[in-house]
């Protein structure tokens, strides 16, 4: 079990892909290549999902102090199966006033954008199905196409409360983007390059066996912070998500769909919080490579799922602690903390590059951020007093 | 190489898409779906620069164009409806006489595109590329002053939208 | 035909498209439309120029183009903005009814 062995596990699907495509005649192959990136994608991430649904729903109950779906397999872990089952057979009702042409294409346009993020990440060494020259714009990019399919499903709908909830997610996606387009910069500035593959190349270096990730560094941590935060409030999850709040507005904006569709929807927001997720595992915290350099016989496709599963049970985690914020509340925090928190990031990176590395460096960056940081909360807060929570009617 | 129109099946699509979403926009009566087929014409344009090799540019149209322009024509759009637009006509004053001002300006482009002389693209032209890091060169030494007057413009655009835009405070 | 001629054609016709819009029809936001067709048919001739002509590694159109993206960007939202608050004192956003200024 030499270091042979770990390097041809690190690069098995790689070897399997060229084993596959080479059974093909030579005029077939680029495009068996590129099919086999598009099913390889298509096959791990829904199955990704369906993993999700389960760990969500039972996680969600346990911090509510409950069981989740318990009663389909053991321990409910069939659960995923009778969802797709319940979907596939449900009643597909579409109302009588709706555009027909973009209320079946707002779905359709969710999925293929969703689907399109995924190609430019990096899963594993040599492992990406598309190494582009501007990878992060092409994603940011194909992002803001999404905003338009949750307007078309609003706005097809002909139904006010999902015109409601669209212009209210729309209106939502558009502020947190800059907060999310403006963190990740930071990164480019710092790694010089706005391809992925060698932003990750960049931070799989080891140094006294810690690697170089972003998370490492003061402007990396205020940076992947301030990323996850707006990527919660892009995939519109919790607690940013009162376009969708059950509560309020019922469903919002897809409201009027059922059956396949809406499992579309569903399965269109959860691949859009995975592929965030994935985005923030590359720039941030290194993307498939080891925290540590004796950890190195652990294939890189593995690192990338465990921190992508890690990132997934943090999601869940805050969905289930934290209340729903307000529309207002939702804007003023993207506009009047969250962009001056970015910009002050960019001001760190600066500092960060041009000092002499040591103690000195880390002690007066974290001082540059923490020092708006506390200010821009106190300003925020205005003149409510914080006192120790107590409850009246529990006994 | 000779490259053939009809067998380039990208670019004859992309093409398609881009007229086609064109022709719709200023044509149908529901202006949300003129707004839609103006983002899918956008994304055509998009795809076509993306088929002349330059990758950044490409994105950018798509970021700016169908990401954030097209949304705000759509919100535009809610905002200002109840004027009876989409029951009233379509055209304005004697559509007869515009249409034809744009079939003659189409006719005269063409025709100066059929008896120019420009020299025919040859195979070793086939090879251009934009890199970013050389987009960027470019911005920072060559053409930083127009970067700083871009930045002084959308200051200025930004602040003008928001202030026109803002209800009016009753004094 | 050569690959440069095409991208001009495209462009001259998406050109023509536009310009057949903004004079055609009445609502302000699809003149609006028109406008960014016309500016996007321009954008379409300076890249088609840049990649079948001399020197592109001098990316002069390129450079162009980006520009021209983020003015049209700019003059989008302030465009839009007018036709809002027009709407607001008007009511209407129909380019017959708005004609106060006509001499």
């Amino acid at each position: 079990m030499g270091q042979g062995f770990f390097h041809d596990l690190d690069q098995l699907p790689i070897y399997a892909k060229h084993w596959i495509v080479d059974l093909l005649p030579t005029d077939f192959r680029p495009l068996a290549s590129v099919l086999l990136g598009i099913v390889a994608i298509l096959a791990v991430f829904p199955g990704l999902f369906a993993i999700t649904t389960i760990l969500e729903r039972k996680g969600l109950g346990r911090i509510q102090n409950r069981y989740g779906p318990n009663r389909v397999g053991p321990f409910g872990l069939l659960q995923p199966a009778a969802d797709g089952l319940k979907t596939i057979f449900k009643e597909n009702i579409v109302p009588e006033g709706t555009d027909k042409i973009v209320y079946v294409l707002a779905p359709v346009l969710l999925i293929v954008s969703t689907f399109l993020l995924y190609s430019v990440l990096p899963i594993g060494r040599n492992i990406v199905a598309l190494d582009l020259d501007a990878g992060i714009l092409f994603f940011f990019a194909v992002g803001t196409s999404t905003e338009l399919a949750v307007f078309m499903a609003g706005w097809s709908s002909r139904n006010k409360y999902s015109m409601l909830g669209a212009m209210r997610a729309i209106a939502q996606m558009i502020s947190y983007e800059l907060p999310l387009v403006l963190s990740t910069l930071v990164v480019i500035m710092m790694a010089g390059t706005l391809s992925l593959v060698k932003i990750v190349e960049q931070q799989a270096t080891f140094h006294n066996g810690i690697a170089h990730w972003n998370l490492f560094t003061p402007w990396g941590l205020a940076g992947f912070v301030l990323f996850l935060i707006a990527a919660t409030a892009e995939s519109n999850r919790s607690p940013f998500d009162l376009p969708e709040g059950e509560s309020e507005i019922i469903a919002g904006y897809y409201l009027e769909y059922s059956g396949f569709k809406f499992a579309l929807f569903f399965l269109g927001e959860y691949l859009g919080l995975f592929a965030v997720s994935g985005m923030a595992i590359t720039l941030f915290l290194g993307g498939w490579s080891a925290p540590f350099d004796f950890l190195w016989f652990i294939p890189s496709y593995a690192w990338f799922f465990i921190k992508l599963l890690a990132l997934i049970c943090f999601f869940i985690w805050i969905r289930g602690t934290l209340p729903r914020l307000r529309m207002d509340q939702l804007m003023s925090f993207a506009w009047k903390f969250m962009l001056p928190m970015c910009l002050v990031n960019f001001v760190v990176a600066i500092v960060w590059r041009f000092m002499p590395a040591g103690i000195g460096r880390i002690l007066v960056c974290f001082t540059l951020i923490a020092i708006p940081y506390v200010a821009l909360a106190r300003a925020m807060a205005g003149k409510r007093e914080f006192r120790k929570r107590t409850y009246e009617l529990a006994t | 190489m000779n490259w053939r129109p009809e067998v380039d099946v990208a670019f004859v699509s992309l093409a398609a898409l881009t007229i086609g979403g064109g022709i719709a926009a200023i044509s149908l009566r529901n202006l949300i779906h003129c707004a839609l087929c103006f983002a899918t014409c956008l994304l055509g344009i998009a795809g076509i620069f993306l088929w002349l090799g330059a990758q950044f540019v490409g994105f950018a149209q798509i970021l700016v164009y169908v990401g954030a322009i097209s949304i705000l024509v759509v919100f535009a759009i809610l905002l200002t409806r109840g004027a009876g637009n989409e029951n009233g006509q379509r055209w304005f004053g004697s559509p007869l006489v515009s249409a034809t001002i744009a079939v003659l300006l189409a006719g005269v482009l063409l025709a100066s595109l059929v008896a120019s002389n420009h020299a025919k693209a040859t195979a070793a032209q086939y090879s251009a590329s934009a890199p970013v890091a050389a987009i960027g060169q470019k911005l920072m030494t060559s053409h930083v002053l127009a970067l700083e007057i871009i930045a002084l413009m959308l200051t200025a655009a930004l602040l003008g939208a928001v202030t026109l835009a803002m209800p009016e405070r009753k004094r | 035909m050569d690959a440069l001629t095409a991208c001009l054609t495209i462009s001259a016709i998406l050109f023509a498209i536009g310009l057949a819009g903004a004079l055609l029809r009445r609502n302000a936001i699809i003149v609006l439309i028109s406008i960014e067709l016309m500016l996007n048919a321009g954008n379409l001739n300076f890249l088609a120029f840049w990649r079948f002509g001399p020197h592109p590694e001098a990316l002069s159109g390129v450079m162009v183009v980006l520009f021209s993206i983020a003015i049209a960007g700019a003059e989008a939202a302030v465009g839009l903005a007018l036709i809002v608050n027009v709407y607001r004192h008007f009511k209407s956003t129909d380019l017959t009814v708005l004609d106060s200024l006509k001499g």
